[in-house]
């Protein structure tokens, strides 16, 4: 049974549509990121699957049990989810300890000790109990908000933009100690972010959002490698678009020449776009080359290089291998080639 | 926009609204007689013969007291939080404490002290040898200029605060842009400066005109005829409530064309974006004829609106000691302290009611009782008690008649001859205080601390109190002492509404002001003033505190 199930959910707010006949599954133990520019609906997506957005209609099922429907409108607190917000949301009267037993009043004394100080060692806070959250730092604040959440034990948990407020270098690192920390506790989550990075590093699956609707679900490699149109594509990374049709049911006929797939091909005389990402083009300084380079910049591991070629702009990256002699300079005659990979054409 | 944040709860949205209409009835009330008919024609009298002479007072009374009110604060605002010079951090709160003196007290101060009798003609005529007061010309404290004088003194602090914050929250980095572009100090301040305070001037001088226009006791103290004495009068000694109900809805008209041009002024004002340093990094250092200059004028204000007054009710107080000492006093303050506890209770839970139901259920409905709780706070003392009087004088009248019908023995003036009747006209005054104190605490408690709450198994009562209650707390205490300090202060209302031998030491105070016995005024006055300051005080550090 998925943890979560969605169906047709759509929300108006203000006569605005911003969730539009919506569908989502989400399986145990699965971490999805709901990816977008600001505005597509995560978030009311998030609030609505912890019962906290209005003027839903559609069904929503968390573990089997509906708790949106017809008439049917279950309370934020009966649902079982935790919710970790953008500012954290520790109360600012409770110390770590008591934020972290906010919803352990049911058990005894002895009871709420127990599982506080496991939970304060899960997230390496033991000797953090007795603080306030002003007096820790982001990251620290961000786990004792996952360590409260986990408490509840909650069947789902949901993450609104968690990392955000985070300087790049914790980030990357609270990314995955929380993502082990989901993991090795059996939790499903669904996290919003609008950085595909965070997307790539945390989650199972990348869901694109745009406009109120899910316009391609999958792995994030999948999103990056196969995107579904061109707007996926360019969220995922920079795209270079190829005009080129078919010659023979192996090779197209293109600007940068010809290119040979491995599989068969689709005869069809009408020209296609190809997507080729900027790795999947090769360059070499040769003096008679048809391009001219227009721009280079060094981001260490790679150059991203900039060429005219035939009139049309051209995005390369190019690895900077150790002992590489290769110096391109703005000016220099190069000539292209496309490596050879699945060819993905887009309408 | 529903939400399903609490379930099964009709009752605690019927509350809300039940509290709201409470508080509005009297404005209802009186909206309903100003088109009702004149039976004695006593309205058509008044408005044949002074209606226009009282008219043109409380005009020029507001605007008297709002420009000398903006002469006194507009500087000492900007010293204070603009410069450094040598006192800044004394005044800076000292400036603030003439609040805790009633104008009245302030009046009587100064008619002793500028009398014919009084110190200082005195001291004249000893040092010119005149003898008579024909021989010389001295100004006349008792008149309608008098009263703008003491009214500004009383009320300038209301522009003061609010000036300040407003100088403090701007960045120090405009006032520098400006004196780079080459504006001396002074042009900087009027170019930059003072259009960036133009909200927080139109709030703290619609704040004093809304003060002045519901002044009482100085202005009766004084004899100058205004709208409000008129209420009073044609209450008491024509006992017309009709008539006296027609002239508080004129000034209710007034009402709403000042919170109309409040409105007006406040909405052309862009939010400009706080950043940089402000200017308690950037300090500019007065030095030489500035220094002595904004040394001067703030000291003098100080003392003219604040230490004078308050000495010389210390120096009464202590001289007529024994003889103010009564068991009447005594009575008069519990009378005092217990009317204000149950009054600031009250409003504090007035208060949690319509905030919560804002809290709990978003939207226009709740923004609505909000806003109506709070109208009482703009009404004038006297026209909310002839608003008051007119429901509950029906309410007796009708219950009454039932009980007669039906054999029983009446109930006599209940509702509307009781202490009930005067808890309820100062709830419908005060209950805004508390409003406006819970609001701003709960707003700085941020939404998503009740969602995490929410989603950790808590229902929404539970959520209030382990969550918002413990967060607000200061909040609730704020409220209970500002409604408390000025239920203590609080004299129109109490004058026309208080049950027979039922004295406050507000109406205490006054009978002696009234017959013009300064030295036993002093003692219950430096009471009035106490009550006011200390938890004036406790509030002033718990607020420093929170922020």
């Amino acid at each position: 049974m998925p943890t979560l199930q969605i169906n047709k959910l759509s929300c108006f707010y203000q006569d605005i549509q911003v969730l539009d006949l919506l569908d989502l599954t989400l399986n145990h133990n699965e971490i999805m990121c709901l990816l977008g520019e600001s505005g597509c609906g995560k978030t009311t997506l998030l609030k609505a699957v912890a019962g906290l957005q209005a003027q839903l209609s559609g069904d929503i099922q968390i573990n089997g049990n509906p708790v949106n429907g017809k008439g049917l409108n279950v309370a934020p607190e009966k649902r079982k989810i935790g919710f970790i917000f953008q500012d954290y949301a520790l109360f600012p009267h409770l110390n770590v300890f008591d934020n972290i037993a906010f919803s352990l009043d049911r058990l005894s004394k002895q009871e709420i000790k127990q599982r506080v100080d496991s939970l304060l060692a899960l997230v390496q806070l033991s000797d953090y109990s007795e603080r306030f959250a002003h007096q820790l730092s982001g990251g620290q604040q961000q786990r004792v908000a996952i360590a409260r959440a986990l408490a509840y034990q909650p069947d789902l948990m949901l993450l609104d933009e968690p990392f955000s407020n985070l300087d790049h270098h914790v980030r990357f690192q609270l990314i995955d100690e929380i993502r082990a920390l989901l993991k090795s506790s059996g939790m499903s989550a669904l996290f919003v972010t609008h950085s595909k990075e965070e997307g790539f590093a945390f989650a199972d699956k990348i869901a694109l959002m745009q406009a109120g609707k899910i316009v391609q679900i999958g792995t994030a490699q999948a999103l990056y490698c196969h995107p579904n149109s061109r707007y996926v594509a360019d969220f995922m990374g920079l795209s270079n678009y190829l005009k080129v049709h078919a010659v023979d049911q192996f090779s197209y006929q293109s600007d940068l020449g010809l290119l040979t797939s491995d599989s068969e091909i689709e005869l069809n005389k009408a020209p296609l776009t190809l997507l080729l990402r900027p790795e999947q083009i090769a360059i070499t300084s040769s003096a008679d080359g048809l391009g001219c380079i227009s721009k280079v910049s060094f981001s260490g591991s790679y150059q991203e290089i900039r060429v005219i070629y035939r009139g049309n702009d051209y995005h390369i990256k190019h690895s900077n291998h150790f002992g590489d002699t290769q110096q391109f300079k703005v000016g220099d005659r190069v000539s292209l080639r496309v490596l050879n990979h699945d060819f993905v054409l887009l309408r | 926009m529903k939400l399903n944040l609490i379930s099964n709860a009709t009752l605690y949205k019927l509350l809300p609204w039940a509290v709201t209409c409470l508080l509005i009835s009297p404005i209802i009330a009186l909206l309903i007689n100003s088109f009702s008919s004149d039976p004695q024609g006593s309205f058509q009298h008044l408005f044949d013969t002074v209606l226009l002479t009282y008219s043109l007072n409380t005009l020029l009374l507001i605007l008297g007291v709002m420009s000398l009110s903006f002469i006194f604060a507009m500087p000492v605002a900007w010293f204070v939080a603009c410069c450094e010079f040598p006192s800044r951090t004394i005044l800076q709160w000292a400036l603030m404490l003439p609040l805790a003196i009633p104008p009245y007290i302030v009046a009587i101060v100064y008619t002793d002290l500028l009398d014919f009798s009084g110190p200082l003609q005195r001291l004249l005529r000893g040092v010119m040898g005149w003898q008579r007061a024909g021989d010389y010309y001295f100004p006349e404290i008792r008149t309608l200029f008098g009263a703008i004088l003491i009214l500004s003194l009383a009320l300038y602090p209301y522009l003061y605060l609010l000036l300040r914050g407003a100088f403090l929250g701007q960045s120090g980095s405009l006032f520098q842009a400006a004196r780079s572009l080459g504006a001396s100090p002074l042009r900087a301040f009027y170019r930059v400066s003072l259009p960036l305070s133009r909200s927080a001037i139109a709030v703290g001088l619609s704040l004093i005109a809304m003060e002045s226009l519901g002044d009482f006791a100085t202005v009766n103290y004084f004899a100058v005829s205004t709208l409000t004495t008129a209420v009073y009068d044609t209450w008491l000694e024509l006992g017309s409530l009709t008539t006296a109900a027609k002239i508080s809805s004129l000034m209710l008209l007034a009402l709403v064309i000042l919170i109309s041009l409040e409105n007006y002024s406040r909405r052309k004002q862009k939010v400009y974006q706080r950043g940089g340093a402000t200017h308690t990094q950037l300090r500019f250092v007065l030095c030489g004829w500035q220094k002595w200059g904004a040394l001067t004028f703030s000291w003098i204000l100080l003392v003219a609106a604040f230490i004078l007054p308050l000495f010389t009710l210390c120096y009464y107080a202590l001289s007529y000691f024994s003889a103010s000492l009564t068991a009447a006093l005594w009575q008069y303050t519990l009378n005092s302290v217990w009317l204000a506890i149950i009054v600031a209770g009250l409003a504090l839970l007035i208060a949690l009611t319509v905030n919560f139901y804002q809290r709990l259920c978003p939207g226009l409905f709740a923004r609505t009782t909000i806003r109506l709780s709070s109208l009482g706070y703009a009404v004038p003392g006297t026209v909310v008690a002839i608003g008051v009087l007119i429901p509950f004088t029906e309410l007796d009248l009708g219950v009454n008649q039932l009980l007669l019908e039906n054999g029983f023995s009446g109930i006599g003036l209940f509702f509307s001859g009781s202490l009930f009747i005067l808890v309820v006209a100062y709830l419908v005054r005060f209950s805004a205080i508390a409003v406006g104190s819970i609001d701003s605490s709960l707003a700085q408690v941020s939404p998503s601390l009740d969602l995490a709450s929410r989603s950790l198994g808590q229902n929404a009562f539970q959520t209030i109190r382990r969550v918002n209650f413990p967060l607000i707390k200061k909040g609730m205490l704020t409220a209970i002492i500002l409604v408390f300090i000025e239920a203590m202060k609080e004299l129109p209302t109490a004058l026309l509404l208080r049950p027979f031998n039922f004295e406050t030491l507000a109406t205490y105070v006054y009978q002696f002001v009234s017959d013009e016995m300064i030295e036993y005024a002093a003692l219950p006055a430096l009471l009035i003033v106490l009550m006011g300051l200390i938890p004036f005080i406790i509030v002033n550090r718990l607020l420093e505190k929170s922020t």
